[in-house]
């Protein structure tokens, strides 16, 4: 079977249930592909066991390039390109650079970030997202579980397993 | 639920071992022997020989004197950082922050004696760090006079006439220490008896006081440090200085509290005290260590761009001088770079080695920062950074330190009745 195609949902009612039933399953050996839920629900990623988002390095990463961007940028207008002098300062006067190396950086430390987190989670202009199920931004939390990666397990005992945990209802899902 | 702050032991107090007291007491005594050293070094040694003569030689008490205010500034303001802090909690109805309001509140403890030290030393200093005190200043016939002192005179010396007897200045001294004590102690004496009685009323109580003492904070900080340290350049004058100073407090003071939490959790008290609790004053420490940059920066900024002589000698002064330039980036590498390259990562703020060497080096930061304010328009260029700084600073800090965690282990550390106390215990980031 193909990985990343064929998912089996389970949907909670609950977020309580919801947190117990991922313990559980992550405990049987069930390899959970991701959950969906309407809002923040706070401890859920430590009981996934994701590693930390690597978000803020990226911020980081833009921070810096923004910071050396706007600091080529005016010593080189204002030392090499077209010399000027304003209020008898030197060329290049570093702490008049230094508002504008602060936008610039938080600018693009920003965008940046945005910019990562919509491509990572798939939100990019040229990427669709995929939809689990309407209902996670309404009232439901959805688990979906890759049937490829659980192979050894098979769809009638993962139905099973997200049943006993709680689920309301237990739904296949097909991607192209 | 299977955790909760019941689990803990809430009405441990902090004991102040005989132990600590001696280390403490220790580091007391050296800087005392430095103090005492570098005092005899200046007696007979430098500064002397340099005097240009006429009214204005330089003596070496006038070293000593500058230490003395510095510290006395610098300390008064982690005191009432600590107050202040623990009023912002109930302000904002904070609830993460209930385990750890009594380090907060302990700093108080050392406002009385800051308050006799700051009036005291005021009489003494005098001539020395105040050049507005001489009286000949505001003479229109002295050879000394000047005008735009003279301009100024009735801020010091209202009702009295200029040049007597400074007595609007010294009541505004009298008037906020007075005030900030009255606020400790109504604080104080609220929270101990939310120990005894319990309830939700008491938070509104303090709640109340403490909004009321905001108020007052707000114009006094600003206020106190015109006259404690912008006075001290008499002609120059800054509309930012208010705002410098309480970023200058503010981030040694959240620094001096992250320390206490963090050595009373790694003595087995505050079992309550979580990382997550460490991590949120690693933010503050953090946070307002770049706020600091940001009102440093911009005060610099606009005298640097603007460039009219009457504001630009207070850089020229620092700038321009063999004795201070090099503190300046001393200044700003211990006060930016070191808090904001070191604790910008979650790991840093949660792990308490990363805090304690950030932290201690801030608390010396910001004393270079006042140093930088002070000595300057004081000594000019007998000023530096010696023994009598170092040990000036370590008498005062360990005196502080003695103050601070007498008043802590006076009550139980953690505020057992607070009603967010168990919204604190699940504080998570």
């Amino acid at each position: 079977m193909e990985r990343d195609k064929n998912f089996i949902l389970g949907v909670y009612d609950d977020e309580d249930v919801l947190m117990d039933a991922v313990t559980q399953l992550r405990k049987s050996g069930v390899k959970i592909h991701e959950v969906y839920s309407p809002f923040p629900v706070h401890g859920l990623d430590e009981v996934l066991g994701y590693r930390r988002s690597r978000l803020p390095i990226a911020a980081f990463l833009f921070g810096m390039l923004g910071t050396t961007l706007a600091l080529v940028m005016q010593f080189y207008m204002m030392k090499f390109d077209w010399p000027m002098i304003i209020g008898g300062k030197d060329h290049a006067s570093l702490p008049a650079f230094i508002p504008v190396t602060f936008e610039l950086t938080v600018l693009l430390a920003a965008f940046g970030m945005v910019g990562v987190f919509m491509v990572a989670s798939n939100l990019k202009p040229w990427g669709q997202a995929r939809i689990f199920d309407l209902r996670i931004t309404d009232d439901k939390h959805v688990m979906a579980i890759d049937l490829a990666t659980n192979a050894g397990l098979g769809e009638e005992k993962l139905a099973d397993v997200l049943k006993i945990s709680g689920a309301t209802e237990v739904n296949k899902k097909s991607f192209e | 639920m299977a955790h909760s702050t019941t689990n803990y032991n809430l009405d441990q107090k902090f004991e102040f071992t005989a132990g600590l007291k001696k280390s403490i007491m220790t580091v007391l005594g050296i800087g005392a022997l430095i103090l005492v050293i570098g005092i005899v070094m200046a007696m007979f040694g430098g500064g002397n020989d340099h005097a240009e003569g006429g009214d204005h030689a330089y003596h070496w008490y006038q070293r000593f004197f500058a230490n003395l205010w510095i510290n006395n500034v610098y300390f008064t303001g982690i005191a009432v950082i600590g107050v202040f802090f623990f009023a912002i909690q109930y302000a904002a109805q904070a609830g993460w922050s209930a385990g750890i309001l009594r380090v907060m509140l302990s700093f108080g403890y050392w406002l009385p004696f800051a308050a006799v030290l700051m009036l005291v030393s005021f009489f003494i200093v005098n001539h020395d760090i105040f050049h507005w005190t001489h009286s000949d200043l505001f003479d229109p016939n002295d050879s000394h006079y000047d005008k735009i002192i003279d301009g100024k005179g009735s801020y010091f010396y209202w009702p009295m006439e200029k040049g007597t007897f400074p007595l609007f200045f010294v009541i505004r001294l009298v008037v906020f220490f007075g005030f900030w004590v009255f606020f400790f102690n109504k604080l104080k004496n609220l929270a101990y008896e939310e120990d005894i009685h319990g309830g939700t009323s008491y938070w509104g109580k303090i709640r109340k006081w403490s909004a009321l003492f905001l108020v007052f904070f707000a114009v006094s900080s600003s206020i106190s440090a015109w006259d404690w340290v912008m006075s001290i350049d008499t002609h120059w004058f800054s509309t930012m200085f208010g705002w410098y100073v309480f970023a200058s407090w503010f981030v040694a003071g959240l620094s001096a509290i992250t320390l206490v939490v963090v050595y009373l959790r790694e003595n087995g008290y505050l079992a309550m005290v979580n990382e997550n609790h460490v991590h949120d004053l690693g933010k503050f420490v953090f946070a307002f260590s770049i706020f600091w940059t940001y009102i440093w920066f911009s005060q610099f900024l606009l005298i640097y761009y603007a460039n009219i002589p009457e504001e630009s000698v207070y850089f020229v002064e620092r700038l321009e001088s063999d004795v201070y330039s090099p503190f300046i980036f001393v200044n700003l590498v211990l006060n930016f770079f070191l808090p904001f390259l070191v604790l910008m990562t979650r790991d840093a703020k949660r792990h308490a080695i990363f805090l304690k060497v950030v932290c201690s080096l801030i608390i010396l930061g910001h004393w270079f920062d006042f140093f930088l304010m002070v000595q300057p328009g004081t000594l000019g260029q007998n000023g530096g950074f010696g023994l009598m700084e170092l040990g000036m600073f370590l008498v005062y800090g360990s005196a502080v330190a003695l103050v601070v965690l007498g008043g802590l282990a006076k009550k139980p550390l953690v505020a057992k009745n607070h009603p967010m106390l168990e919204e604190s215990y699940h504080h998570h980031i």
